[in-house]
């Protein structure tokens, strides 16, 4: 057991912190268009330095970085908060997904354009219809010689707006066993037959929106993962999603963390300092444990993927943790706010708000219970 | 960066699953709960043909000279066969004298505790006193000797030696056998580890070196032993309820497969790997970065109070009327789990040091 980095390591995170520091591209402008400019930008500049898809293969213009160094990574961008790169799905799963079941053709067509934040990536997946039982999507792809012609809705789709590619799972062969009869295509966006309408949030945002296809057409070569695959394409998909953001996200929440830490000595707002009140003092506590077991959980989780080459009990548990841990940070800072909670241009008003989403977005935590106890515990299935 | 054991680790770990699981089947626990001394002389001193109890002390005093992560691995085996056995009082007692004993006094008591041919217990609490050793306002005579006494001492009994906490963090050692020592056995909430008063009426006692610092260290190898220990009963619990989860039918189908019953098992997971998680870095933490020791062994010694015994209770839940039952051997799981979580600073206890060490 050894918790502290290698000098290989150590020297990755000094290179990699010393380029954010430089290159920081400080805050991003407010507007939708200007601030996604501004993400692309950063991204090409990422990707110019060798610093977009560290953890993909090299041949492929990765940088062919091990799982600690690619969790390193993501610990220092949080760390230094630079922007968001602008094709954060293609980054996350698109990508990964095309490695892991796309052909070699795919491999050379798509992966380029997803570092350098060339096409932008979304994710069609839900539907009206189709939350958390994925398997019942009703989006049908019919096919007519060498072309896919597709009708249907999806909903939650981020970044659709931007995006040349979406991953869109639909509805092949409705003879099939639900889990069966999906395929995983890979649709371009820039077509009439593709419409996308934002969705506001409680926020107030429009971080999400609703696409609707009505024969849209998309060339056969550009299924992912074969015909009727889709389910277990899909699945990569999730995964990917839940693993590779853990690190980030339990480094927001440090961050997070000590400026609410900060906060609590300056808010008055029952009062003396909130940093002198018990209660308070044993939330804040408390959070900070949790913080602590959440980085732990992810160190040990891949330690375990590193030593058994499948990924420990932990690392299912991740996603759903951080949405709880999440979540309690937001509620005490409320309580911690005074007066200013009461406002929703403050800045934890809106982090309060915005972390109702997190027990829902990628897997809610019912459905990752669920995971848990069928294939961590072994639990019967439920049905 | 690599958060697993050595295989020498694993190795110890594989060997105290297997010799535990042998030597302390439910029904020796049982029989040992409910019989008044709670030690198998015999299991002792197989346990101390291991070096257990020695594990943390240097080879130069007769200890295997491990480090607090061999330790941790130890503990959380002894949690997870919930095995009534003197470890933990006298790797308490050693761990003091190693961090602040004379060289006469460890010359003296280290070699034998190590052994395990003595036994040695800590007694820290006073009757109207709190959690830390310097609530105490135990304080010698002009002799030198010790009156008062002490609550909730562990396999008092058979204790050959006490480190007794006194005023202002001092500590004294007692020999079992001294004049004006006695020891009265209480009811514990635990009966799988025996607890008894220990009254000293001018009872001789030397004092250990004054080393704030060293005494520190030791109390935080104390807590993080315990929180590892309740990993382990947390993890037997859980392993219990999940298996009773996929046996016990009720209107027609596994209870496991109502989400009611398998997200609380998913929820005891999530509890018991952060449990784990946490104690193994305060475990490398007091080996390897004494400046994170004292917060990592807070942090480990709170989340697995608090985990240990929500863990057995939802056990308990799972397993519905048969686990209320003495005959049902969960309910020594949760006692011990819930003395565990009180003994040597509860969760709220820990979670105020956590706040000031990281200046909240």
């Amino acid at each position: 057991m050894d918790l502290t980095l290698s000098p290989a390591e150590e020297a990755f995170r000094d290179e990699i912190r010393a380029w954010l520091e430089a290159h920081n591209p400080g805050r991003e402008p407010a507007g939708d268009e200007a601030a996604f400019e501004f993400r692309r930008n950063w991204q090409r500049q990422l990707h110019d330095a060798g610093w977009a898809g560290v953890s993909w293969p090299k041949d492929y213009g990765g940088r062919g970085a091990t799982l600690i160094e690619q969790a390193i990574f993501n610990e220092e961008v949080v760390r230094a908060r630079t922007p968001q790169v602008a094709n954060v799905l293609g980054l996350a799963m698109g990508g990964p997904t095309v490695i892991a079941h796309g052909t070699e053709e795919q491999k050379k067509r798509y992966l380029p354009a997803i570092l350098s934040a060339e096409e932008i990536w979304c994710q069609g997946f839900s539907e009206p219809d189709s939350g958390s039982d994925l398997a019942s999507v009703k989006t049908k792809a019919v096919r007519h010689g060498d072309e896919w012609v597709v009708t249907g809705q999806k909903v939650w789709t981020t970044f659709a707006h931007h995006a040349k590619w979406c991953m869109l799972v639909a509805r092949t062969d409705s003879e099939a066993p639900k889990h069966k009869g999906l395929t995983y295509f890979l649709l371009d966006m820039q077509q009439d037959a593709v419409q996308v309408r934002p969705l506001v949030q409680i926020t107030g945002e429009a971080e999400f929106n609703e696409l609707f296809f009505e024969e849209a057409r998309i060339p056969h070569e550009n299924i992912v993962g074969g015909e009727g695959n889709g389910w277990a394409v899909a699945i990569t998909t999730l995964m990917h999603e839940r693993a590779t953001l853990a690190f980030g996200l339990q480094v927001g929440v440090q961050i997070a963390l000590r400026e609410l830490m900060q906060k609590a000595h300056e808010s008055r707002g029952n009062g003396g300092a909130a940093s002198a009140d018990p209660v308070i003092r044993q939330r804040l506590a408390q959070l900070l444990i949790e913080a602590e077991v959440l980085r732990l959980n992810a160190y040990r989780g891949l330690s375990a993927i590193m030593r058994s080459g499948v990924p420990g009990p932990e690392g299912s548990l991740g996603k759903w943790h951080w949405s709880e841990v999440n979540q309690a940070l937001t509620e005490l800072a409320m309580d911690i706010s005074g007066p200013h909670a009461l406002m929703s241009e403050d800045e934890w008003t809106y982090r309060f708000l915005r972390a109702r989403a997190n027990s829902i977005e990628g897997g809610t935590t019912e459905i990752l219970k669920n995971i848990v106890a069928e294939r961590v515990l072994g639990l019967p299935r439920m049905r | 960066m690599n958060f697993d054991f050595t295989d020498d680790q694993h190795a110890i770990k594989r060997t105290a699953r297997e010799f535990l699981s042998a030597r302390y089947k439910p029904e020796t626990v049982r029989s040992l709960a409910e019989g008044s001394d709670g030690v198998d002389s015999e299991r002792w001193r197989e346990i101390a043909e291991l070096g257990w109890p020695g594990v943390i002390v240097p080879e130069s005093h007769g200890g295997l000279g491990l480090g607090a992560v061999e330790l941790v691995v130890i503990e959380e085996e002894m949690g997870y066969a919930l095995a009534p056995a003197p470890l933990h009082s006298t790797l308490s007692a050693a761990l003091l004298l190693v961090a602040a004993g004379t060289e006469e006094q460890k010359e003296r008591w280290l070699g034998a505790l190590a052994s395990g041919e003595k036994r040695g217990t800590l007694a820290v609490w006073d009757e109207h006193a709190g959690w830390a050793p310097d609530h105490s306002e135990l304080e010698p005579a002009g002799d030198g000797t010790l009156s008062g006494a002490k609550i909730a001492v562990p396999d008092a009994a058979d204790a050959d030696v006490f480190v007794v906490a006194g005023a202002g963090g001092r500590h004294y050692l007692v020999e079992g056998d001294a004049s004006g020592v006695e020891t009265t056995p209480e009811k514990p909430l635990d009966p799988t580890r025996k607890l008894y008063t220990v009254r000293f009426s001018g009872a001789a006692a030397e004092p250990l070196a004054s080393e704030p610092e060293r005494i520190a260290h030791a109390y935080a190898t104390i807590v993080t032993a315990l929180a590892a220990e309740n990993v382990g009963v947390a993890q037997r619990a859980l392993e219990m309820a999940v298996a009773y989860a996929g046996e016990r039918k009720q209107f027609d189908r596994p209870i496991g497969s109502y989400q009611a019953v398998s997200h609380r098992c998913a929820q005891m997971l999530l509890e018991t790997e952060g449990a784990r998680s946490v104690s193994y870095w305060a475990a490398w933490a007091l080996d390897h970065e004494p400046e994170s020791a004292a917060r990592a062994a807070s942090m480990a010694k709170a989340y697995a109070s608090d985990a240990g015994w929500r863990v057995t209770a939802s056990s308990l839940q799972v397993h519905g009327g048969i686990g209320f039952t003495w005959e049902h051997d969960l309910h020594f799981f949760l006692k011990r789990a819930k003395a565990n979580a009180h003994a040597f600073g509860d969760a709220r206890w820990h979670r105020d040091r956590v706040a000031e060490l990281a200046g909240v």
